[in-house]
């Protein structure tokens, strides 16, 4: 796993149900574009978050491809409905392979 | 030493007329940090400052987008460092088996301390940063190695404690003992380095608020450090700037942890002394 | 070498297309935009992109894309060494079809945003963002 990779998300606890939520995420990376080159003039490897996804209760909410010009800690905000109570599932897929997730819980009521 | 001369200040007034988007004075935006901490960026200067009437926080130079960064706790990617030094807190390091919070307690109970530092140290007789103390804590209390002095760990640590005294007042002492080591400070801040032969006031003191180039000068208060540049992203020392702004002028700089910049530490300190604790600021 | 008052001014005409978007760059740009609409007619509104008109720093530029009723919008930045910037798929439960992050501009350029509707559609909106250096040369 990259080092010092970790995510946050905000979402409200609860929401009534239909309710717009606002929802904002960022990861702590650090986006390497491929663009650049080290001391010794050798480029440094690509290494992205290349895609990030939202969903509720197993349905998407949004689905984003990241290119290399997303800045060093992507951050994303976008709005949801809440249909009932239940889960976000945040994932992030990193260029080595990597995947992290983040879970949060709301009640609609 | 304080003059507005030299072929090189006229051109930058110069391109503060050519730049046309040059605004002359910060703007008036007030800060509020979550909807909850209130910022005072705009206060009377110290009875000290003799050319200055009025201090301002560096944000109020910046543009609304920059300013945005800083105003939730979420947006803020410098609370990312601040993340870490609250892991960092309670954890055990050293042979004395100890961390941070077993002598200090809960974080919170730091509110305060950043507002006061450099601050003068009376059993070791000299003037110290945050970083020295907290490193004097970390050999002496806590048998653990020192960190480096603007690395990782420290400047997470330094951004943690600012950010549980956001919204209190800087108020550095100049008096006492602390007092020769704030005079050192002022000569160098007003001393003419580098083959551009630039002091800090000529930038920070005589032309805030123009336009350096595109970029907007601010007073160069450091009320806001640690401060998260857009320009690197991360989280950037007051020592680093320092050497930052040095190496501008096209001088060998002093360096980090030099005597020379803890006395510039506390007298650009001394100069926001009424302004309010806001690292981990935002600024581009 | 001699050069006719007409070459001169052909050169110069170059040299501002030039200035003004790199060849490669301009192919790049209208090959991921011919990826993501198939090569359909793009037409305008319906669809907003709020970037700064002066950035700070191109490190971190602030963006904002909205297009109610778009299925997909992609961010292009042309004067990047690649264009692609960021594509947003929206889902069932998205509120709106809108989207903010922060993006990265290798200077001065127009930020390009293009909404694929829910009827296969497209339009477009485009903004222009000077991207200051600092004061310092940093």
């Amino acid at each position: 796993m990259a080092s010092g990779v970790k995510p946050r998300v905000k979402v409200p606890k609860s929401a009534s149900a239909g309710e717009v939520i606002i929802i904002k995420t960022l990861i702590s990376h650090k986006m390497e574009s491929g663009q650049r080159k080290d001391a010794d003039g050798n480029v440094i490897p690509r290494s992205i978050i290349n895609r990030f996804t939202a969903e509720f209760n197993g349905e998407m909410v949004i689905d984003v491809n990241l290119e290399p010009a997303i800045s060093t800690n992507p951050y994303f905000e976008f709005e949801a409905v809440v249909p009932e109570s239940g889960d976000f599932t945040f994932t992030w897929y990193d260029d080595d392979g990597d995947v992290y997730t983040e879970t949060k819980s709301i009640s609609v009521g | 030493m304080n003059g507005f001369n030299g072929g090189l200040l006229s051109a930058l007034a110069l391109t503060v007329g050519l730049g046309g988007v040059a605004t002359a004075e910060p703007d008036d935006d007030s800060l509020t940090i979550n909807g909850e901490i209130a910022i005072v960026t705009e206060a009377a200067a110290p009875a000290h400052l003799e050319y200055v009437d009025t201090v301002y926080s560096g944000w109020r130079f910046r543009s609304d987008e920059t300013q945005a960064v800083q105003m939730d706790d979420f947006d803020n990617p410098g609370m990312l460092g601040v993340e870490l030094g609250i892991e960092q807190w309670s954890a055990v390091d050293g042979s004395e088996g100890e961390s941070c919070a077993s002598c200090h307690g809960d974080v919170e109970d730091m509110a305060g301390v950043k507002a006061v530092y450099p601050k003068w140290n009376e059993g070791a007789g000299e003037v110290r940063t945050i970083e020295m103390q907290i490193n004097d804590c970390r050999k002496t209390r806590m048998g653990a190695e020192e960190w480096k002095y603007n690395g990782g760990e420290m400047t997470n640590t330094v951004a943690l404690l600012a950010s549980v005294s956001r919204g209190l007042p800087v108020n550095v002492a100049i008096d006492g003992p602390a007092q020769s080591t704030w005079e050192k400070g002022k000569e160098i801040y007003y001393t003419r380095y580098g083959q551009l032969e630039l002091s800090c006031a000529n930038c920070h003191e005589d032309n805030y608020g123009n336009m350096i180039r595109a970029d907007h000068l601010s007073q160069g208060q450091i009320n806001g450090f640690p401060t998260y540049r857009l320009k690197n992203t991360k989280l950037n020392t007051v020592h680093d700037r320092f050497r930052g702004c040095i190496r501008d002028t096209r001088a060998h700089t002093f360096s980090v942890a030099s005597p020379e910049f803890i006395a510039l530490e506390l007298y650009v300190t001394s100069r926001g002394n009424g302004l309010s604790v806001e690292g981990p600021s935002v600024r581009n | 070498m001699n050069v006719t008052r007409r070459q001169t001014l052909a050169i110069g005409l170059g040299a501002a297309a030039a200035a003004a978007l790199p060849f490669g760059a301009m192919a790049a740009t209208e090959d991921d935009i011919a990826a993501f609409t198939g090569g359909a007619e793009v037409g305008e509104g319906g669809i907003t992109l709020t970037a700064p008109e002066i950035a700070e720093n191109g490190n971190t530029v602030p963006i904002e894309v909205n297009a109610p009723g778009a299925t997909a919008i992609v961010v292009l930045a042309a004067g990047n060494p690649n264009p692609g910037v960021v594509t947003f798929n929206f889902g069932p439960l998205a509120a709106s079809q809108s989207a903010s992050t922060r993006i990265r501009l290798a200077g001065t350029q127009d930020v390009i945003a293009i909404a694929k509707m829910a009827d296969g559609s497209f339009v477009q909106a485009s903004q222009s963002v000077k991207v200051t250096i600092g004061g310092c040369g940093g």
